[in-house]
């Protein structure tokens, strides 16, 4: 259910949402013909008429998904006979595409070699996956409700992990200890409120399931839940349920994936404008669960900006407000204990969310900076003008290099030669250095003129930082980097390279200082921890606020040769978030805190923070149905 | 650096007492000997700096400096106060800036590697460097920004690091120094042309002073602009023994690691030690009341006669570079740092300031554990116990011994080439002729010149040879205050129960603790060191609960009390001093020149041995353990500081130190 901005793919080239869903695989389902969307009462009318759902993620997700990987069945990086990278499948811009230059890369970064393969089991051995408990008593009470639910153990593995690295090992090598005992596919809100009356009656667990897309451990089950868990998959509730012109708001069930929402609202002329990077596979009630950011926040703002008015379900009743005003003092905004509850008070059912009409323009563009000092300078100063465009964002140098490694086949001379002189323009001419120059990625928005207006304003803005005008290709490839990243890693993982990535939020004064020092801590913490080959420890600015910025980090390295590189991975991830700490920096920006990071939550939050979210817990959830000890 | 577990000692390491590493030292006035000083001197010289250094000029980082948000926040906050314009305030912290700051050229590096290299040719037969240590630093250097504190005996000291690192082509260092060297002409600017920056010695009232200060020191810090240089000790020690540590400057190089400004600092404990310390008659002439003269450039022409002067070798050891990192791993709260701009001004927390303590402590007993000693270090202990002359047999004998027990201290010795003890001892007394000579057999104190003067010259030339040869007794005893204090209880309680030695030893240790080097709060840990040495040697058996002196081993047990006698004494006197004469309200130097009235017919009628109570160093010393003992009130008063005996209190530790009541029980005393 979690909404991890970065988890991993969506189709990082940003077009418009339209265009960029084009592309995607919404179209090759032949969903766009279903116009069925607009039903006061989806719940009986999907009943009543049999209508196939809008969604683009199947009921079954292994028919579509990769069961231990990342992204589509179809889409994945392989070695091609020549032993060069290519992306396959029709459904990223990249498919087809050959990127002759990436093995290289992976052999210089991480010392890998195409000759050390560490290949995954082919399918899910099912006698392996541990038994499903459910008393008789409680199957009859679900019966009952009519709701469809499945005992099935590729659906319940399915729905026992995020996409930390650790469960994709787990997936790849071994078996959960503890997964789900029974899937539920609520079709409405009524459902919902009827799946936690039986589980309360039966004092069972329930454990929300949104995209799936989690990477901070949130939808691990305990092991030590004695009662049957239950997911609880809001996949079927995926309908927008009305859209109001007038108030530029759409009613939606929170089951929607992001891409189909996108494309939904599309024909009718809306976008939400919410990208997080993981938007083709993660939820709507996912991102309220996670307090979800998107890429072009600047424009539309975070989850939290865009939610209107929202409905959970709780065991001790249904939260909602009684209005839909902008703006309310009435108290703490009771959506702010929902907003990032992570699945521990109840169920996100529906969200009203802000509209906006599709922009009619949309402009890649990059700037090369001399070094990531004059980058983050800049970056600052386009915050504190208040011009930052939809998306602006500054890749280091790995990640430039990194980037660079995923420059496809050139298709004529002339393109090539175009690219020397580029580069011969900005290394020798400029003097900049290519071990140490930055690029900022950016993307604009907006009506035609104002667009071109806004580019003017920030590549000046630049220009004063020693920032050179680099191309929109550049940028376009930049932000494709984001979604093949975590497709990549299942490259990686056939060749003993583990990795992961992780963000936080600083003050501006800080976000230099935290950049080095948590690469550098990386680096060391690898080197003392036995790691053979120095790792690939990379950082980009990822959003830019007033008072700060989101920072992202990449981390890799060649695990041959070592006993336990799982632990040895997960000492360096919690030396890297100590670092982060130490350094100003905030527990997480948008990936959450789960499990993963719970044990830092009492010093991000004080003791007296603590406790208040817990006197909610305790109020909302006395016996903790929603058990799935994320948080607290 | 293995931190133990206990909660407010994890800094402290146990030492390995086991056979001393036996580095191999080079002598880097070998080549200088051979081959021609000017070319040395005109070497092209490309030092190892830190990696990641953007070169600047010293000018550029006065600019950084006066801009910084850091101090232009001071200058604010300043004219807000005084209703004076920022314009004079900035001016005022531009003056301030431009009579600190270094402005290091190579010429004058190149103009200083010229003349030390005569210098040092004709005063010292040996300058020798531990190599592993210049590797380590080279290292050091270039990972992260690096801080050096040598030990400080002499004036030498920060000539000989920074020749040392021109030698050896590292990043040359720039050097905190005392406003005073301003004072001479000439030498001022030329040693802030060689990288010396200036401080004055209290600063603690004027803001803007103590703000420019510490920006100029952490924007250099920060930059990795040059390793920085500064002494712990903060001043020459006269007497030899390592001074407590001053933490200002410590605190200030930390805080950027602190702040994350930096991934981490080294900190890098050196030893530098003299055979025979080039002031070491000043020094003496300084404890027993003849002024130190100023330092001006006339004096140090004065001085330059001492060049016809033999004055042995010097050893340089540089040690493990700590990683500060690594110090303060699990130490401190970043909560503080994260909640306040970086740039405001922020009063150290109570943590943070036992943290600096400790690291301060902690490099002094590096430094200790890591100086050379000379075999004349050894004679000297021997020869203030045998006063006035001892057969040159025995001598040799007794220092024979003296050594094998150095060495399971965990003494750093080194034998000059490997001499047979005989010659050792011959050529340490060449050294030293003005203190001691060879007469007919006996090795005797030199009293030439003092035939026939009055009474109270005789004493005082008396107790100048004492002082100057304590000062290198003092440098064993550096080493040796645990087991000798061990060994100075046992004789105290006449006692075999280790509780009651253990309070007795608490009760000195604390007595003492200006006078020596003990790390913050764990005496316990200080007293079972001692008993661990002692027992090494056999000298003492320890049981559950008791200490009994082997059958050999009471001689040493007295050679080692006898090592601390002269404080012990000491301090008996000043306090019958103060218990008879002091007014009722004294100021520190009232006291001195008290003590020394008091001290002066005791030592002519010979009713006292204990030259060194005329020593200003004991004396103040006392007088601040007196304080914290609450033995003696201390006052501020306008007119300066006061001080008032409470008699009670005053007889009480008196009789203590006589034996003759046992010492109070430290209640928290947990063996």
């Amino acid at each position: 259910m979690a909404a991890a901005e970065e988890a991993g793919g969506a189709p990082g080239s940003a077009s418009s949402a339209q265009r960029r869903l084009r592309v995607l695989s919404g179209h090759l389902r032949g969903s766009r013909e279903a116009p069925a969307l607009l039903s006061a009462s989806p719940c009986g009318a999907q009943g009543a008429a049999g209508l196939p759902g809008p969604a683009t993620i199947p009921k079954r997700r292994q028919e579509l998904l990769k069961w231990n990987g990342w992204g589509y069945n179809d889409s994945k990086f392989i070695f091609n006979k020549k032993g060069q990278v290519e992306f396959t499948g029709k459904r990223y811009r990249l498919g087809g595409t050959v990127l002759p230059i990436l093995k290289e890369w992976m052999e210089k970064t991480f010392g890998a070699s195409l000759e050390h393969k560490t290949l995954p089991r082919a399918t899910l051995n099912v006698n392996d996956v541990p038994p499903s408990f459910a008393n008789e008593e409680f199957l009859q009470d679900l019966r009952a409700t009519k709701i469809s639910y499945s005992q099935d153990p590729e659906d319940r593995v399915f729905r026992a992990h995020g996409h930390c690295l650790h469960e994709i090992l787990v997936l790849r090598e071994g078996m959960f200890k503890r997964i789900p005992d029974i899937v539920v596919w609520p079709g409405c809100h009524e459902d919902v409120v009827k799946i936690v009356e039986v589980a309360c009656k039966h004092n069972l667990c329930i454990i929300p399931f949104g995209g799936g897309t989690s990477v901070s451990s949130a939808l691990e089950c305990p092991e030590e839940e004695k009662r049957t868990i239950i997911s609880l998959d809001t996949s079927q509730m995926n309908h927008i349920l009305w859209i109001d012109e007038r108030n530029l708001t759409a009613r939606v069930e929170a089951g929607i994936v992001g891409q189909d929402l996108e494309r939904q609202l599309a024909e009718r002329g809306y976008c939400t404008g919410h990208e997080p990077d993981s938007m083709e596979f993660s939820s709507l009630g996912g991102w309220v669960a996670t307090r979800a950011s998107g890429m072009k926040k600047n424009i539309y703002g975070n989850i939290e900006d865009l939610v209107v008015h929202l409905k959970m379900v709780t065991p001790r009743g249904v939260i909602e407000k009684s209005c839909e005003g902008p703006r309310m003092s009435t108290g703490p905004d009771v959506h702010h204990f929902i907003m990032g509850s992570e699945g521990i008070f109840g169920v996100v059912t529906e969200v009203t969310v802000k509209i906006r009409p599709v922009p009619e323009y949309q402009k890649y563009g990059s700037v090369v900076f001399p070094n990531f000092e004059r980058g983050v300078a800049c970056l600052r100063e386009v915050a504190k003008q208040r011009c930052a465009p939809a998306s602006i964002r500054l890749m280091d140098n790995e990640q430039f290099q990194f980037g660079h490694a995923l420059k496809p086949q050139v298709a004529s001379i002339f393109t090539s030669f175009l690219d020397g002189l580029k580069k011969f323009y900005i290394t020798k001419f400029k003097g900049f250095d290519p071990n140490v120059l930055c690029v900022a990625t950016l993307l604009f928005e907006g009506d035609r003129e104002r667009v071109l207006q806004h580019e003017k304003q920030v590549y000046d803005i630049a220009a004063k930082f020693g920032g050179l005008a680099a191309g929109e290709d550049n940028g376009q490839r930049g932000y494709m980097l984001t979604f093949v990243i975590a497709y990549l890693r299942d490259l990686g993982l056939d060749y003993y390279i583990i990795g992961e990535s992780f963000e936080t939020s600083v003050p501006w004064d800080r976000v230099l200082d935290l950049c080095r020092n948590v690469k550098e801590r990386i680096v060391r913490e690898c080197k003392e921890k036995g790691v053979q080959f120095a790792p690939l420890s990379t950082c980009r600015v990822t959003q830019t606020y007033d008072a700060g910025a989101c920072v992202y980090f990449y981390f890799a390295f060649n695990y041959r040769g070592i006993g336990e590189p799982l632990h040895v991975y997960e000492q360096v991830e919690t030396a890297a978030r100590e670092e982060i700490l130490a350094n100003g920096g905030s527990l997480s920006h948008h990936h959450g805190v789960g499990k993963l990071r719970k044990q830092w939550m009492k010093e991000t939050i004080s003791d007296v923070g603590l406790g208040m979210l817990r006197s909610v817990k305790e109020y909302v959830d006395p016996n903790n149905i929603f058990g799935n000890r994320n948080l607290l | 650096m293995a931190a133990a577990p206990q909660r407010g000692s994890p800094l402290y390491a146990q030492k390995e007492f086991t056979s001393k590493k036996r580095d191999d030292f080079e002598d880097i006035l070998e080549e200088r000997r051979q081959s021609s000083d000017l070319r040395y001197a005109m070497k092209c010289f490309n030092p190892v700096v830190y990696k990641g250094l953007s070169p600047c000029k010293p000018s550029a980082i006065k600019t950084t400096v006066l801009q910084s948000d850091q101090v232009q926040y001071v200058i604010r906050q300043l004219s807000k106060e005084m209703g004076e314009s920022p314009d004079i305030i900035q001016e005022e912290a531009t003056e301030i800036l431009d009579e600190m700051g270094h402005n290091i050229q190579t010429r004058t590096i190149r103009f200083f590697a010229l003349t030390l290299s005569k210098v040092f040719k004709t005063l010292f037969r040996k300058i020798c460097v531990n190599g592993e240590g210049i590797q380590k630093l080279q290292q050091a250097i270039q990972e992260h920004p690096v801080v050096l504190l040598p030990s400080h005996r002499s004036y030498m000291d920060f000539l000989m690091l920074s020749y040392l690192l021109y030698t050896y082509d590292l990043a040359l260092p720039v050097i905190a120094a005392g406003i005073d060297f301003l004072g001479m002409r000439l030498v001022g600017e030329l040693l802030r042309k060689s990288g010396a920056f200036f401080m004055r010695r209290t600063f603690g009232g004027d803001k803007l002073y103590w703000a420019v200060f510490a920006e100029y020191v952490k924007t250099m810090i920060r930059s990795g602009y040059a390793p920085m240089e500064f002494f712990l000790e903060g001043t020459r020690s006269r007497t030899g023994k390592t001074l407590t540590p001053k933490l200002g400057l410590l605190s200030i190089v930390m805080e950027p690691f602190f702040k994350r400004e930096v991934f981490d600092t080294y900190l890098v404990p050196i030893s530098i030690s003299y055979d025979r310390i080039l002031e070491e008659s000043l020094y003496a002439r300084e404890l027993l009341g003849v002024p130190k003269p100023k330092e001006s450039t006339s004096g140090l022409l004065k001085a330059r006669k001492i060049l016809s002067d033999d004055f042995g070798s010097v050893h340089i050891y540089i040690g493990q570079p700590l990683s500060l990192r690594a110090l303060a791993s699990g130490r401190i709260d970043r909560r503080p740092y994260n909640l306040i701009p970086r740039y405001l001004p922020q009063r150290p927390s109570e943590d943070i300031q036992d943290f600096v303590n400790d690291v301060a402590y902690k490099i002094e007993l590096l430094q200790i554990e890591n100086m050379v000693l000379s075999p004349w270090v050894l004679i000297a202990t021997i020869l203030l116990q045998n006063l006035p002359a001892i057969d040159f047999d025995l001598l040799v004998e007794k220092m024979l011994w003296l050594k094998g027990l150095t060495q399971t201290f965990g003494g750093f010795l080194e034998w000059p080439d490997h001499l047979c003890a005989n010659k050792a001892v011959t050529s340490c007394l060449a050294l030293h002729s003005n203190i001691f000579i060879l007469v007919n057999g006996h090795v005797v104190l030199n009293d030439k010149g003092s035939e026939g003067g009055a009474m109270e010259e005789l004493v005082f030339k008396q107790a100048l040879a004492i002082l100057m040869c304590g000062s290198y007794r003092n440098q064993l005893l550096n080493l040796f205050v645990r087991p000798a204090l061990v060994s100075v209880a046992l004789q105290m309680t006449q006692s075999f129960r280790k509780e009651e030695v253990y309070s007795c030893f608490s009760f000195l240790r604390d007595l003492f603790s200006d006078e020596f080097i003990f790390f913050p709060g764990i005496a316990v840990k200080d007293f079972e060191e001692g008993c661990f040495l002692l027992t090494k040697c056999d000298i003492i058996q320890v049981t559950a609960q008791e200490i009994l002196v082997a059958e050999k081993g009471s001689a040493a047990v007295s050679f080692l009390s006898a090592m601390l006698r002269p404080f012990m004494e000491s301090y008996q006197i000043i306090c019958r001093y103060l218990s008879k004469e002091a007014k009722e309200a004294f100021t520190e130097k009232q006291m001195i020149s008290g003590i020394r009235n008091f001290a002066f017919p005791l030592l002519e009628t010979g009713s006292s041995q204990c030259y060194e109570v005329l020593s200003s160093d004991v004396q103040k010393n006392a007088l601040s353990a007196f304080v914290r003992l609450h033995v003696v009130d201390k006052m501020k008063t306008t007119n300066g500081v006061t001080y008032a005996v409470k008699k009670d209190a005053l007889n009480k530790t008196a009789d203590m130190l006589d034996s003759r009541i046992p010492v109070i029980k430290p209640a928290t005393a947990r063996l």
